[in-house]
Order: C-alpha cells, then structure tokens, then sequence
C-alpha cells in the first residue's frame, strides 16, 4: 500500500513540477494578506496574525483540492484506476499527499516572507507550526476529495465548498480576535474546531500551550480520513 | 474464463427502481472473442462494469480468470484488463508517464514497465510521442493509448467497451487488426459494441442484449441464419402481382421485397417461373441478412435506428 500511495502521489505530482505556475498563483492570496491586511494590526500585530494566515491557507489551499478529481471522474481517469490492483486508500491518500506537500512549502515561503515584515519565530516553532498545518491539510483534503467524488459536478462542488468554508473561517478567529465579539458569537466559535486550531498555532509561536488545538486537528484527521476512505471504497464496489 | 450466473443490477432511482441487467448468465471460454451486441440503454456496460469490478452486482455470482467477483474483487483486477468508453488518459500527463504508471500498478517493476511501455508504444503507433502531453494528441492516437494502457500487463482477459467509438474508418480497421492479434496470441476478448459491421467482423461468439436481458447467442453466421432465408429486391411495373406469389412480400412502388430460403441458389428457377407469367423485370437484387436483421428479428426493432436516435 505504501508502494502505492508513493505511485500515485508521484503520478499527480509531476504536472505540478513541471508547471509551477499554480503554485506561486497560490501565494498570491496570502501575500496579499500579508501586505494590505497585516500592518493594519500594528507593530505588534504579527506574532498574532501570521498563524491565522497560514491556517486559512491550510483551509482555502485543501478545501478545492477535491477540484482536481472532477476531470479525473468524467474522463475515464478514475475508472481506468479503479480497475488496476492499485490499493483504494493509496488513490485517496497519494493525492492528499501531494497537496499538503504543496501546502507545506507554500507555508514556509509566507513564514520567510512575513519574518521580512517583523515576525519572530524559532526553527523548533516554525516546525511544529507547520506539522499542525500539515494535519489540517490531510483532514480537510481528504473531505474534500470526498464530497467532490459524491457530488460529481463542479458548480454543485463550488456552492458546497463557499456555503462551508466561510462561516468555518469567520468563526475561527483568523482575520480578529473572537474575544471582541459578543459573548454568544464567542462560544459559537469555541464549537468550531478550527478556532482551536488556530488558537494552537498562535500558541505555538508565541510559546504557548498548543494541546487542545492538537487534539481537535488529530480529530478532524481522524474524521476527514475516515470519510474518505470510506467514500472511495463505496464509490468503487 | 468467465463464468456468471443470474448478474443483476438495479438502480434506485426517484421514478422507482430500474433494472438495467435482469439476470443474465454469461460464458466465455479461454481464447475466445466474445461480442457482447445491443442498442444504447441496453445494459451491456453496466453488465460489463460488473464484470470489471467496478459496480456491485444486486444479485448473481462470477468467476472472472479463476476469481471470485463478490469475496476477491483485487484477484480479478490483477487478472484482466480493462479499456472504457471514455479516455482513461489524465490530460495533465504525458504519454509516457500514464504507461509507466499504469504498468507499475500492476506491480511491475520500474525497468520492466519502461520496456513494456516502449513496447506498446511501438505496437500501437504511438512511438515519437513519448514526451507529447496527453491533451495534444489526437482522437484516434488517445484511443489507442487507451487500448495500450490496457494491456500493458498482458492480462488474459482483455474487457473492451466500445472500443471504435469516435474513431475514423481507418483508425477502426487498424484497431479491428490489433484486436485480431491479440486473440490470435491466446489473449480472451470481451467487447461491447452497438456497431453490426464490427461485431461481424471480429467476434467468435455474440451475445445479444436488450431491455436487461440476453435475448440471443451464437456465432455471427448462426445468427443471421435464424433469420428465414435472405431478401430477394425486385424491380418491376407488376409489383403486386408478384407480390401475391409470395408469402409476407412487401410492394414499395415498383419494388417488391421477400424473403426465401438460399436466395442465391433459388432465385434462377424462381425468375424463369415469373418470366413464364408474362413477369418484366428492371432490376434483381439479393442480400444475405445482416445482423440488422437478426437484431430486428429478435428485439423487434432496429439496431441502426437505435444507434442514430442515441
């Protein structure tokens, strides 16, 4: 399986490699952030901020990844798969690998960028910082590839994918402290496991206790690999 | 080296269940080209999609190349080949890459798929466009990768689903001489088609699908010789009387149209008699039947009009 899992991760990550482009498409967003949002926050602004942007990044860069099976499933792509030996999990999981190895990278290079505007962080910190956003990225991907291979068609994908990820990010604290809000939008966000996550992440930067916010995300990898598993084994008998 | 028993599949659907394939027992031996012919909508790719493990039976049972289809679905992948109606090439891939990648799922090693890659791609006329991306070639080459990708293993049962569909007349026959190839190597063939001219051409055995069910078997030849007997076309200003002669004619105009048994060998005594009436001819034809026919004569309805309604 783990032969596999390498064949297909391989398999999907050679466009990429050979087309970069998408990739520094990718950076565009955060770095937009980075620039026009971030000094909004003051001098001290960063440590706070820098986190939440590279959750929102694990969250906006695997949330679409399922975008990338759909031509897959209405060409025979998925099919001609399904007939080879190949292991069920490793076709779900050679793919998530592929996009959370992008999004790793993807991170780094904002955390390098954002070090440019003032942010401080250990290499122990900048570590840990990105395994946290390593294990949002294979739960959420996952989900991802799953809802797309039940809903099969791309505008059905796109409106399941805004009517969920907005309110996930607004009730996670990203962009402004939930502790601003209201006491009920508060604890509206504390049922969001999101919110925990980048609680850990912040946590982590600024030398904090990063626990809960590592058990909600081992929880969503545990939830978000689960389902798609179970979703590729049904959707190929 | 198939073997099923009463394979069924229901769908549900909001207007209630549907029964796309009721039941049908299915043999195929060891080297044979089996032709698995119907109109769209018939159920031969749902039929074959469970055969391929790609959808789960309602009912029944299978052996597919000495594997149970229902408790060692993984046995039979690894021991037939499957090409679709539909590209199984990723367009992001280069040629290259989607043959080498597919033969290491088989679990070939990284040498071995290279050489059999390259292989194919000779058999296939596809050498020189190694490095090319999937999306550039042409209808007719990504078929025929589609077709390499599917053999790349050498397995012993090779399923094709439509194979010619989409292609140019000389694509088909170039594809219909590979086909002939690999069953003449030992290689079983199970394909499905709604063309006549092709399964008459290629396959040993047909087997004839409709609404779900399997409605006819036999060689092509045994087939069309269920249809009684083969058209006699007249051309003649006394169309109906010579239409009162025979049983079951047709009188479209000046034509008159029927059947009889042996045409060729009937037809020289059968136009002295009509001579001897006083009978004057424009023109005589005589056509053996066409699967066409057998297809009308056992479904009720044509195979041609099918095919162009679709």
């Amino acid at each position: 399986m783990l032969r596999d899992t390498w064949l297909v991760f391989v398999r999907v990550m050679l466009p990429v490699l050979r087309n970069p482009v998408a990739v520094v498409f990718g950076l565009a967003q955060p770095l937009l952030y980075l620039g026009l949002f971030g000094p909004l926050l003051g001098d001290t602004g960063w440590q706070w901020f820098v986190p939440g942007l590279l959750v929102q990044m694990a969250l906006f860069g695997t949330a679409y990844a399922g975008f990338s099976l759909l031509p897959e499933v209405r060409t025979g792509v998925m099919e001609r798969l399904r007939v080879t030996p190949v292991s069920r999990v490793a076709l779900l999981v050679g793919r998530v690998g592929k996009d959370v190895v992008l999004l790793v990278v993807q991170s780094l290079l904002i955390v390098l960028a954002a070090m440019l505007f003032g942010f401080r962080a250990s290499a122990g910190e900048v570590l840990l910082g990105l395994g946290l956003v390593a294990l949002l990225g294979v739960a959420i991907g996952s989900a991802s590839y799953a809802v797309a291979l039940k809903v099969k068609l791309e505008y059905v994908f796109a409106s399941v994918l805004s009517a969920t990820i907005v309110p996930v990010m607004l009730l996670s604290g990203v962009l402004l402290p939930m502790s601003n809000g209201p006491q009920w939008l508060y604890w509206l966000s504390r049922l969001n496991p999101l919110a925990h996550v980048v609680d850990a992440e912040r946590s982590i930067f600024n030398s904090g206790s990063a626990v809960l916010g590592l058990v909600a995300a081992s929880a969503l990898v545990l939830a978000g690999v689960c389902y798609g598993v179970r979703t590729f084994h049904r959707e190929s008998a | 080296m198939i073997k099923a028993r009463g394979l069924a599949r229901r769908f549900a659907t909001k207007a209630g269940p549907v029964d796309a394939v009721r039941g049908v027992d299915i043999d195929v031996a060891e080297g044979e080209l089996v032709g698995f012919l119907g109109p769209n909508g018939a159920g031969k790719s749902t039929t074959l999609r469970m055969l391929t493990t790609l959808l789960r039976p309602t009912a029944g049972e299978a052996v597919i190349a000495g594997h149970d289809l229902l408790s060692d679905p993984a046995g039979v992948r690894r021991n037939i080949g499957y090409v679709g109606q539909r590209t199984g090439a990723g367009q992001d891939q280069r040629v290259r890459d989607e043959l080498e990648f597919q033969a290491r799922f088989y679990g070939l090693g990284k040498h071995d798929a290279r050489r059999r890659a390259a292989d194919l791609l000779d058999r296939f006329d596809l050498a020189g466009l190694e490095e090319r991306g999937v999306i550039t070639l042409s209808g007719g080459q990504q078929r025929r990768l589609d077709i390499a990708m599917g053999m790349l293993h050498d397995p012993r049962l090779l399923f094709l689903d439509e194979p010619s569909t989409a292609l140019d007349p000389q694509s088909r026959r170039h594809l219909w001489e590979h086909i002939k190839q690999l069953r003449a190597g030992g290689t079983t063939v199970f394909l499905t088609t709604h063309y006549l001219d092709e399964a008459d051409f290629l396959s040993d055995r047909l087997l004839v699908i409709d609404h779900g069910s399997i409605v006819g078997e036999g060689s092509p030849d045994e087939l069309k010789n269920r249809v009684s007997g083969d058209l006699v076309v007249l051309g003649t200003p006394q169309a109906s009387l010579v239409s009162e002669k025979f049983e079951n004619a047709v009188v479209e105009g000046e034509q008159v149209s029927f059947r009889v048994p042996n045409g060729d060998r009937t037809l020289p005594g059968l136009l002295r008699d009509l001579g001897d009436l006083g009978v004057e001819l424009h023109s005589v034809q005589v056509h053996r039947p066409t699967l066409d026919d057998v297809f009308l004569t056992m479904t009720g309805r044509s195979l041609r009009e099918e095919a162009r309604a679709a």
